[in-house]
């Protein structure tokens, strides 16, 4: 696959080292290249890369909003559509919280209405951003500050919103998986999604330093463990059409996956035996 | 007309910000050693690898995340 050497995040952002989300930003705009219309909604991303008066944007971008990003977006594209500028790609970058919780009915009516765009959910899985509180892509057993473990709480009580089936049945023409820990794969996919004529969703996995509670020179693998132990798996759907498009050679036990992060660390033998065999009965049923 | 919200007219500007100063440990490339693999340009967080394989250290953080990466050990993070 052809890919730029330039880029378009520029450096000197305010990003934590380490951090998952930028690197998931930089790949997906070097397969998008400069033709590109980027939108933010309110998150990490927004906060750490636009620090008024700088940006580190090196392509048109906005931020409105935390519920309106995929709004924001439909507009931008019916304003290109109507000015003749259909080979410019639309693309809109939202955190977990942005696009579980707070940008869901905004999201789901430009994926209704049918706006050629790309939504990208880079998912950290909290909202980091404010202090590491769930959200509804939290993981089951994951402590947050606002899903603490200790005597009265268990930690994240509930499992993980699963978004990308929430878009696929929208009947959109292309729903993926991504981690930012395989690049090819991932830009793949985003290349697909920028060919598609109609909206594209990809749900793209990045570990966070802090949220999760590891050293920072491991984001690349953490993100690679929770593929190898089938704790998030890639995937996508074309046209209605699922296909798995990665599957590791051995899975691993995502003990190993748990025990490297920080918000994991309270959970008992039973707590992860359980997530073990809820993992197994959803790779069995996709011969992981 | 009121103005609302606010403009950025200088792309890329955060270049502006040499997040270099935040560095405890600073990533030592040796280009014998390097095979050219682009797993640490491919991962750095700030894209401050170029495809020379010179690293910028106006803005690296010194993550580590391109020595973890480095197949071959041809990284090395130092003390600063």
């Amino acid at each position: 696959m052809e890919i730029s050497d330039k880029e378009f995040f520029a450096p000197g952002h305010r990003a934590c080292a380490g951090c998952g989300a930028t690197i998931g930003v930089r790949l997906a705009l070097k397969v998008l290249g400069e033709n590109t219309v980027a939108i933010s909604a309110t998150g990490c991303l927004e906060v750490i890369s636009t620090p008024y008066p700088e940006t580190a944007w090196e392509i048109p971008w906005m931020h409105v909003a935390f519920e309106n990003a995929a709004a924001v977006a439909s507009g931008v594209e019916a304003a290109l559509k109507s000015q003749g500028k259909t080979d410019t790609t639309v693309v809109v970058f939202g955190g977990d919280g942005g696009t579980a919780d707070i940008g869901l009915q905004a999201l789901s009516g430009a994926m209704e209405r049918g706006h050629n765009l790309i939504y990208i959910c880079y998912d950290n899985e909290a909202y980091m951003n404010t202090g590491i509180q769930r959200s509804g892509a939290t993981p089951y057993g994951a402590s947050t500050t606002t899903s603490p473990h200790g005597k009265e709480s268990f930690g994240e009580d509930k499992p993980k919103k699963n978004m990308p089936m929430i878009m696929a049945a929208h009947g959109v023409p292309y729903v993926a998986t991504a981690s930012i820990s395989y690049p090819e794969d991932f830009m793949k996919k985003v290349k697909k999604a920028a060919e598609v004529e109609g909206p594209a969703y990809i749900h793209l996995q990045q570990p966070c330093t802090t949220g999760w509670g590891y050293n920072p020179a491991k984001t690349i693998e953490l993100g690679r463990l929770a593929v190898e132990t089938g704790s998030w798996i890639l995937y996508e759907i074309e046209e209605g059409e699922f296909k798995v498009t990665y599957r590791p050679i051995q899975r691993r036990a995502v003990n190993e996956y748990l025990n490297a992060q920080k918000r994991f660390k309270h959970l008992t033998d039973l707590e992860k035996e359980r997530i073990q065999s809820h993992v197994d009965a959803i790779c069995i049923e996709l011969k992981i | 007309m009121v103005s609302v919200g606010a403009a950025v007219k200088e792309p890329g500007s955060t270049r502006k910000n040499k997040t270099g100063s935040w560095r405890t440990f600073k990533p030592i490339l040796d280009k014998e050693k390097c095979i050219e693999c682009e797993n640490c340009i491919m991962f750095c967080p700030e894209g401050c690898i170029n495809k020379d394989y010179d690293i910028d250290y106006d803005y690296c953080k010194g993550c580590g995340i391109c020595e973890e990466e480095c197949p071959v050990k041809a990284i090395k993070m130092e003390r600063e």
